[in-house]
């Protein structure tokens, strides 16, 4: 993870669809663009859906890193608005 | 002068319980209807009707208590507004359709297209019994694709673009036949256990994958009287063409060899379906 310098970090682990990207969503609208933003999030429907529903709101996705636990971090570079 | 029940319940007239009443059955396809299509529902079934419509399994609408003098009025009533008589009886029923790849992110094909393109090929159509078309956007099959005498199910054929792709490894979990791995910083797709569902392309943060949308079919569905799936015969077909053309098949198959009053189930359980395999594979092949 050292290539990225991650600006901020949020867990979505505790939450369901479609609240997931709601929640990743408000924690990117913190962020400047270009910053990158780490998303934890379970295995499942979110990782299913919610980089793909990044993508289609204009960020852009780095990288999915997947835990021991079976649960997932994603990064992402926030986009222009 | 004798009522011709028959003739009426071909063009969508329902008799009722009630004497001289009917439940009037509109033309729908793929379940859209119009607003000004509505309007005139609504006119017709506060004047004509008592006020409410029913909605039928198959995406009908219906509109109880016609009396059996004002049919004449209601059809011209409803024709200003855009809005014909469906049918019933022996013959192809309601063509059924999901949104589709035209609102629903899983949806592969636009199913309302397909549905409206059977439509005019078929509707209304006389054969021996009732023959049902259902058309459902992907493999959720919110549609019920397998209810149906013909069932046809949207599905995308992928192939992975290297350039684009960051290996972030969400096609493989999205997939649910196992048949994506990452094997030395490639993705590889095992087509033997590919079911041509999508996710992988639909879950891609990076529009890595080349996708063309295609149909799988199902043949004999019913889910009256007699509960049985539709199966599938043929593999994945790549273009509308050969999708008609397998329709086109079907419907001959079923008006060729089925009796009357016999669902094409039962058609396919008394003349075997390798028949019908064998028909729908030519048709196929082009």
């Amino acid at each position: 993870m050292a290539e990225y310098e991650i600006r901020d970090t949020v867990d979505i682990t505790d939450v369901v669809c479609p609240v997931t990207f709601v929640k990743a969503k408000v924690a990117l609208e913190e962020l400047e663009a270009g910053d990158i933003l780490s998303i934890h999030l379970n295995g499942g429907e979110p990782v299913q859906n919610v980089p793909r529903s990044l993508k289609e709101e204009g960020h852009k996705v780095l990288k999915l890193l997947e835990r021991e636990d079976g649960t997932y971090d994603l990064l992402v570079r926030k986009g222009e608005d | 002068m004798a009522v011709d029940y028959a003739a009426l319940k071909a063009g969508g007239f329902m008799r009722q319980k009630q004497k001289d009443t009917f439940s009037l059955r509109l033309r729908v396809v793929g379940g859209t209807v119009t607003t000004e299509q509505l309007a005139a529902i609504q006119a017709v079934a506060d004047r004509f009707g008592q006020g409410y419509i029913h909605l039928t399994s198959r995406q009908g609408v219906e509109i109880p208590f016609i009396r059996l003098n004002d049919i004449d009025a209601v059809k011209a009533a409803l024709a200003e507004g855009g809005v014909s008589p469906g049918v019933c009886g022996p013959r192809v029923r309601t063509v059924t359709a999901c949104q589709g790849g035209r609102c629903c992110p899983s949806g592969c094909i636009d199913a309302l297209q397909v549905a409206q393109n059977l439509d005019e090929r078929y509707f209304g159509r006389q054969l021996p019994h009732k023959f049902k078309f259902g058309v459902t956007g992907c493999q959720n099959n919110c549609l019920k694709a397998e209810e149906n005498d013909f069932g046809v199910k949207g599905a995308l054929a992928v192939s992975w673009k290297e350039e684009p792709c960051i290996l972030c490894g969400v096609c493989e979990k999205a997939c649910r036949s196992g048949a994506i791995s990452i094997e030395d910083g490639r993705i590889q797709v095992d087509e033997s256990k590919c079911n041509y569902c999508g996710r992988c392309a639909q879950s891609c943060p990076t529009d890595a994958w080349e996708t063309e949308s295609a149909f799988l079919v199902s043949f004999g569905g019913s889910f009256g009287n007699t509960v049985a799936p539709g199966r599938q015969l043929l593999p994945l077909i790549r273009d509308s063409e050969t999708l008609y053309r397998v329709a086109d098949a079907a419907v001959e198959f079923f008006a060729e060899n089925a009796q009357p009053g016999e669902r094409l189930f039962k058609t396919l359980d008394r003349v075997g379906w390798d028949k019908l395999k064998e028909k729908v594979e030519a048709a196929y092949n082009g």
